[in-house]
């Protein structure tokens, strides 16, 4: 048989199979998919199972947030900060608050400022919460979700006691906050929590699923993001944490009362795998759990008395003319507003920038290469919301 | 080509025991006629399938906002979805009764939302989740990639208020849905218990 009829069959010489050519095939992920988080669409370019390229496509939450904060003046626009992130309404309180604090040069009374920092992690404990049962979920888990929602609703009522609302509070106002501790009992309700949080329940998390054996193998050394990509992508909060760089902005770049606390910032070990694997980015939020509680703790007992508002609630707020950039670490990551105040009462322009929409980005360097499950590992380990990427 | 079109039977046919079957039912008719209640037996089958449908809706897994996480917090520990039959959350259309409209619909969503209504299988029903789908909620005034109310879309039957609402309220609006499936008027009778510990509750400043 001649060499031309061997290669035109095919299948007689394995080792001179002629190269098939095929086609990448399109597939879309979301907008509804259990997977994605809300409405994300991930574009993707597969060959069976690897993926070859990924693309996020966002803007089915596009909610006009930016746009409305030059409609309406700048109290009223604290509501909208609480639909950015809806898992932690009160860092992007705080984030809002901080900077339109530092355009008007507003001093904030120290009671105002503990509460602020109690109300805030306590949010960013539900955050947390939310994010390691849903990325449990992914993984096919689904008892962690009910045992972690039950903790959720236990902060929640305790913010609702202080704050008025379950999920979404309005709760911080310029120049302060707007309701004071209901009563004593508050305060030892919060600490109870917190020391039953430490105690118990964080042990229980770790023996439920972050040292299950099947949770491990599906986790550990997948999706592996180096520092420098982290860098390159802009990530910042557990993602970047998660890759062994130890960057807080409640640290590295202190606002409100967080200088007065003591406190350490979790990094990622590589105690299962690589440095920056996914299981990596999982844990450090678990360690962020407790480092938020001894945060409470601290802010709780040393409450000062005094006025905790320093302007009237009634009284409309006016901002100077000028531009400030002010970042703060949200649950997600950092949380910056670029302000820029007309001297009147309304925003001239808000830029947000939000750490869920660059943490996203990663996927497209990260994504390639892995197969499509795995894809849903990374997306569940980044911790997205997409009212904050979209805005 | 099915039997009726042909113009003889197929083999093996008993076209006797076919008017046999005939004859009976005609008979139960005419007896029916004859007797008092008329239509006895279809409302009586109406109301035992609605009964199963009720018991058993079947919700398609769509978050879209903030809603969505009341949606879950309805269905995981405390508020259990599941006591009413609504608990298996199924993330393919085709397989779900149900669609909780939770959170804001933009015009980029809206497409895919009136596609994900079209592949539900009938009877279908949807519930406006949160003052978002309701009628824009607080994206009402500038919002203007903001589908102002979700009927402009799909039709609805139950409207949840709240931003968002809390999970008490979705499972009321749940009842709500199962009253309109049984044939009865909804009512919202509020325990004379629930009166007097609202006014017990201290109005805040």
């Amino acid at each position: 048989m001649a060499t031309e009829d061997v290669k035109a069959t095919g299948w007689a010489d394995q080792d001179h199979v002629p190269e098939i050519k095929s086609e990448l095939l399109e597939l879309n992920m979301g907008p509804q998919h259990p997977a994605t988080h809300g409405v994300l669409r991930l574009l993707l370019e597969t060959d069976g199972e690897i993926v070859y390229k990924v693309t996020p496509v966002m803007g089915y939450l596009h909610r006009c947030a930016e746009k409305i904060a030059e409609g309406v003046n700048y109290k009223q626009w604290v509501v909208y900060t609480d639909r950015f992130d809806y898992l932690a309404p009160m860092c992007c309180n705080h984030a809002y608050v901080t900077a339109l604090e530092k355009l008007m040069g507003q001093e904030v009374p120290e009671r105002g400022e503990h509460l602020r920092v109690v109300a805030a992690e306590l949010s960013r404990i539900a955050s947390h919460l939310v994010s390691l049962a849903t990325f449990g979920l992914d993984m096919g888990a689904f008892t962690p979700l009910l045992y972690m929602f039950r903790e959720r609703e236990e902060i929640l009522n305790l913010l609702e006691r202080i704050a008025g609302g379950r999920m979404l509070y309005n709760y911080m106002v310029p120049g302060g906050v707007r309701y004071d501790v209901p009563d004593d009992k508050w305060i030892k309700d919060v600490l109870s929590f917190v020391d039953m949080m430490e105690t118990k329940k964080v042990p229980e998390y770790n023996t439920l699923l972050s040292y299950n054996k099947i949770f491990i193998e599906r986790t550990a050394n997948v999706c592996v993001i180096s520092p420098e990509d982290a860098f390159t992508f802009g990530c910042t909060g557990p993602v970047l944490r998660g890759s062994g760089v130890s960057f807080d902005c409640r640290r590295d770049d202190p606002y409100g009362a967080y200088p007065k606390f003591d406190f350490e910032i979790p990094v990622g070990q590589g105690q299962m795998g690589a440095v920056g694997d996914c299981w990596d980015r999982y844990f450090v939020r678990m360690l962020e759990i407790e480092q938020s509680c001894r945060l409470i703790r601290q802010a709780l007992e040393t409450l000062p008395d005094g006025p905790y508002q320093a302007i009237e609630l009634k009284k409309p707020v006016k901002a100077p003319m000028g531009a400030v950039y002010s970042r703060t670490e949200s649950a997600k990551g950092e949380l910056g507003h670029y302000l820029i105040g007309d001297g009147g009462q309304t925003a001239f322009r808000n830029k947000v920038r939000s750490p869920s929409f660059c943490n996203l980005q990663v996927v497209t360097k990260v994504g390639v290469g892995q197969m499509v499950s795995d894809l849903v590992a990374l997306v569940g380990s980044l911790d997205i919301v997409l009212g904050e990427i979209d805005r | 080509m099915s039997y009726k079109e042909s113009t003889t039977p197929p083999e093996g046919y008993d076209v006797g025991r076919e008017n046999m079957l005939d004859f009976k039912i005609d008979k139960q008719f005419e007896m029916l006629e004859q007797s008092d209640s008329k239509n006895f037996i279809l409302t009586t089958v109406d109301e035992v399938f609605n009964w199963a449908k009720l018991s058993s809706i079947w919700p398609v897994t769509f978050g879209l906002a903030c809603c969505a996480i009341e949606m879950i917090a309805a269905g995981a520990t405390r508020y259990d979805i599941d006591r009413f039959g609504a608990g298996a959350f199924r993330p393919t259309p085709r397989q779900a009764d149900l669609m909780i409209v939770s959170g804001t619909v933009t015009g980029k969503m809206a497409r895919r939302l009136k596609l994900i209504y079209d592949q539900m299988p009938e009877p279908k029903w949807v519930m406006a989740m949160g003052s978002c789908a309701i009628g824009g909620g607080p994206y009402f005034k500038y919002g203007y990639h903001v589908v102002k109310g979700v009927d402009f879309i799909v039709p609805v039957d139950v409207y949840v208020p709240g931003c968002p609402p809390r999970p008490e309220v979705l499972l009321e609006g749940l009842m709500r849905l199962q009253d309109k499936i049984r044939g009865r008027k909804g009512k919202l009778i509020t325990p004379k218990w629930v009166l007097d510990y609202a006014q017990k509750i201290p109005y805040r400043k």
